[in-house]
């Protein structure tokens, strides 16, 4: 498999790796994906009281595609609102990574989990009482 | 090439051609060499050339224990495989039409019996056990009056067990059934004597063993005398089994690279045990790897080895120093895990995070001691990226997670 030079480089030198917490109310968790589909990711954003990406973090188990996508995401996401966060298309993803057509699932992953992320984010600010969400696991789109 | 080239780790993919072997297949191209058509039978082209192939053809029966004249030049293991499995099929097809394999073959056999599946044929394939080898209670009991041929590899491609091919041949010769090995991973690797083995049919392959791509070969018994339908017309070559002209520098490879795979074999195998085992040492020591396959009924030369939480093909990728192999080179270009691991019972997990290292005749300990240092910190680089690690890590059982399924 033959790799883009941004897959590589997102791949060698990942952006904004990491956890925030998440029982903070201003985090919003999204995972998405599963280990017997071969990829994982958790994406994680802190949002300000303007409703604006202050930070993100992501983690993820999978190809290189897979690492590269939700690291690329998280460079897109800070400075954004939510909004704007939720409006990414995967097309632009796999557009920025040349991702081949096998992997183009990736790139619907990464806009899975910032969706995911986001709506973890919503759930938590309407319940008001975020710092009990016990089961991060769950979290889904 | 400007920069260093790769540790080749992948010598159950494929072997460099020795050098040895190299010089002699030149001897027979040009026009200074024995260019001839072995098939021609009017001048001393024709002659010298079909001396060397009979002569090859005797180095290839010798390591395998056969008579020269049981053995059938191919393209290669797969048209060794195709050959035996249709042509059995379809010589035998009136005393029955029922075919047994195992699901953890290498392609060309279940393809091949894929095919004959579509013809009308039935096969069972079997479940290995997490060993990855074969449960005979299990064998026996899949066979049936109308089972006529009985298809089982003799080592494994990607994790490197090895079959008891003569228990299971004694079970098919006991119940009249043609038994086929294919044996591309054996050759050089374990001895194998088959005036004394209970084999009908058995496939080789020459890359395998330091000889040259392109060429392999069939066994087919004489006694008891096997008969198999030829799937190549035109010209009655090989005893009418495989027609074509004969391609002599090939052959003469596979003979010369079988020849010194005899004469070599006992030490080679000692040090690639030696050098397999210093890796697996290596490796082990970290957290969740887990070995694939029995370690002791196993090659010399092969380690698979799952590392959790880690997918196996970003893994590959931190190791571009390293050329090894995620699953067999025929499945690796696909995003579906290991067939083979998934068949033993591999959780997906496990599947998805597996890499075949196979040492080889230029493998050295500085390789060994190199890669082992670059899998350590590759391994840990991408367990600081994996979510599921650092799960794990907190104690969170991944089998209890409802994942939302991509």
């Amino acid at each position: 498999m033959a790799y883009s030079d941004k897959v590589i480089d997102h791949y060698e030198n990942p952006r904004n790796v990491g956890s925030l917490d998440k029982a903070d109310p201003h985090v919003g968790t999204g995972m998405v994906g599963a280990p017997a589909c071969g990829d994982v990711m958790k994406l994680q954003i802190r949002v300000n009281d303007a409703g604006v990406i202050e930070d993100a973090r992501f983690k993820t188990y999978g190809c290189g595609s897979a690492i590269a996508s939700s690291s690329l995401l998280t460079e897109w996401v800070k400075g954004k609102t939510l909004e704007e966060a939720g409006a990414i298309k995967n097309t632009q993803i796999a557009e920025e990574l040349a991702l081949p057509p096998v992997k183009i699932h990736c790139s619907v992953l990464a806009e899975d989990a910032i969706k995911a992320a986001i709506a973890d984010f919503r759930k938590k600010s309407v319940q008001g009482h975020p710092g009990d969400h016990e089961e991060p696991q769950r979290l889904s789109a | 090439m400007s920069s260093r080239r790769p540790i080749y780790l992948d010598y159950a993919a494929t072997t460099p051609v020795d050098e040895r072997v190299a010089e002699t297949m030149f001897r027979f191209m040009t026009v200074g060499g024995a260019f001839g058509n072995p098939a021609s039978r009017s001048h001393s082209f024709g002659w010298e050339a079909e001396k060397a192939v009979e002569e090859a053809r005797e180095q290839v029966a010798a390591l395998v224990g056969a008579d020269p004249r049981e053995i059938v030049w191919t393209s290669g293991a797969t048209e060794a495989d195709n050959l035996a499995i249709k042509g059995a099929a379809h010589f035998y097809q009136k005393k029955g039409r029922h075919i047994v394999t195992v699901k953890t073959e290498h392609k060309a056999v279940l393809d091949t019996c894929r095919q004959l599946e579509r013809e009308g044929f039935e096969v069972t394939y079997l479940d290995p056990e997490p060993s990855g080898l074969l449960d005979m209670a299990k064998l026996e009991a899949a066979l049936r009056d109308d089972t006529v041929l009985v298809s089982v590899m003799h080592v494994n491609n990607e994790i490197g067990v090895i079959q008891d091919i003569e228990a299971i041949g004694n079970l098919t010769r006991s119940r009249g059934v043609l038994f086929h090995v294919d044996a591309a991973q054996s050759t050089g690797k374990v001895p194998l004597d088959l005036s004394k083995l209970p084999v009908d049919l058995m496939s080789f392959s020459a890359h395998k063993t330091y000889g040259p791509k392109g060429v392999g070969a069939l066994y087919v018994s004489r006694k008891p005398r096997v008969r198999i339908e030829a799937q190549m017309h035109g010209g009655g070559h090989e005893r009418g089994m495989r027609s074509g002209t004969l391609a002599p520098h090939q052959i003469i490879g596979m003979g010369e690279a079988f020849r010194i795979a005899r004469e070599e074999m006992g030490a080679e195998n000692e040090r690639l045990r030696m050098l397999r085992d210093r890796l697996w040492e290596g490796l082990s020591g970290m957290d969740e790897v887990y070995l694939n396959g029995d370690l002791e009924r196993r090659v010399a030369g092969n380690l698979n080895v799952s590392f959790n939480f880690v997918e196996g093909e970003s893994l590959i990728m931190a190791l571009k120093d390293i050329a090894v192999s995620s699953g067999s080179a025929c499945t690796s270009a696909s995003l579906e895990p290991s067939y083979v691991l998934r068949a033993l019972g591999r959780d997906d997990e496990l599947a998805h995070s597996s890499i075949r290292f196979s040492v080889g005749r230029y493998t050295t300990v500085e390789d060994i001691d190199h890669t082992i240092a670059l899998v350590k910190s590759a391994v840990e680089k991408l367990r600081e990226l994996s979510p599921l690690w650092e799960m794990h890590q907190e104690g969170v059982d991944l089998k209890t997670v409802e994942w939302v399924a991509h």
